[in-house]
């Protein structure tokens, strides 16, 4: 299944065919899920209305690690298989994953500041997923700093391989160390400990940010494969001008 | 106080909710409105070049 996607022209047809569907699909689910958040879900009995931070809070985390395990992922396969779409797939889901990560930060700060009393704290939750901005920033910086494009996705490729260790630091960091950030409530051992009135709106809205990714994804990896595309053009026609070889089948980057 | 003030006032909290919301709606619509952009852009530069090649 992958392998057959993983074809540039394959790629082309299908996600030109889904986005517009997963397009209206994100639209809907995001609308639902601020009106749960904001209108239908109950205030908590202890923090209040602050709680309905949450529901854009929680899910720029998990899209966070979600977005890096995909960038890592990518990286690998285009490290061992040398995938032209493996590479363009983790190249254009790293900014995302880093705007997801801001969200994550600038909310969880503005939910601190009334609930604990700080903006920040220099503890192994928060440094940790600030860590995993930087490791973004550093893939995205690495990645356009070599002036051959694939030495470049080579290096941000061990790089973003190497950051994977970060990912079970930032999910068990509220175990492992002390901290003001609360514990696992959704995603551990005998469920979860959030009442059903605030975990639909929360799953709902978390449905919606990974809607949102795919489609933004879709869009990011179609404008890159035609960016690759128009350079070749570009590069393809002085070589044409200037040689005026003996007619002969187009030059393979013109496919 | 009205339904609609009493609940904009977000219990005292609207200070960081809306922020808070603000702040996700910026940067998610921003990214989505890039991202948008940049396609629509290589399209037309795609069809520039396959419709003219040789005037670059």
């Amino acid at each position: 299944m992958l392998t057959r996607l993983a074809n540039p022209a394959r790629f082309m047809r299908l996600s030109g065919a889904a986005m517009p569907w997963l397009g209206a699909a994100a639209a809907i689910v995001l609308a639902l899920g601020l009106y749960l958040a904001l209108l239908v879900a109950p205030p908590d009995y202890q923090q209040g209305e602050s709680v309905r931070i949450m529901f854009v809070h929680v899910p720029a985390a998990w899209l966070a690690l979600l977005v890096y395990l995909l960038v890592a992922l990518a990286s690998a396969v285009a490290l061992v298989w040398r995938h032209p779409l493996a590479e363009i797939a983790a190249q254009q889901a790293a900014p995302l994953g880093a705007a997801f990560t801001l969200v994550c930060l600038v909310t969880g700060s503005l939910w601190g500041k009334p609930m604990w009393g700080t903006w920040w704290v220099w503890d192994a939750r928060l440094t940790s997923v600030l860590v995993l901005f930087f490791l973004y920033l550093g893939y995205i910086a690495l990645v356009n700093a070599f002036d051959d494009p694939g030495r470049g996705a080579r290096a941000g490729s061990v790089l973003a391989l190497v950051g994977v260790v970060n990912l079970p630091i930032i999910k068990f960091s509220v175990d492992w160390w002390n901290t003001l950030h609360q514990p696992a409530s959704v995603f551990r051992m005998g469920g979860p400990t959030i009442a059903a009135s605030m975990l639909v709106p929360l799953f709902v809205m978390a449905l919606g940010y990974m809607l949102l990714f795919a489609v933004l994804l879709m869009l990011r990896m179609r404008a890159a494969l035609n960016e690759r595309k128009a350079r070749a053009l570009r590069l393809a026609v002085p070589e044409r001008q200037a040689a005026a070889p003996p007619p002969r089948a187009a030059s393979p980057v013109l496919r | 106080m009205s339904a609609v003030a009493s609940w904009a006032a977000m219990g005292g909290y609207a200070a960081f909710v809306w922020p808070a919301y603000g702040v996700a709606l910026a940067v998610l619509g921003g990214m989505t409105w890039q991202a948008w952009r940049r396609y629509r852009a290589s399209l037309r530069e795609l069809a520039r070049l396959q419709a003219a090649p040789d005037r670059r």
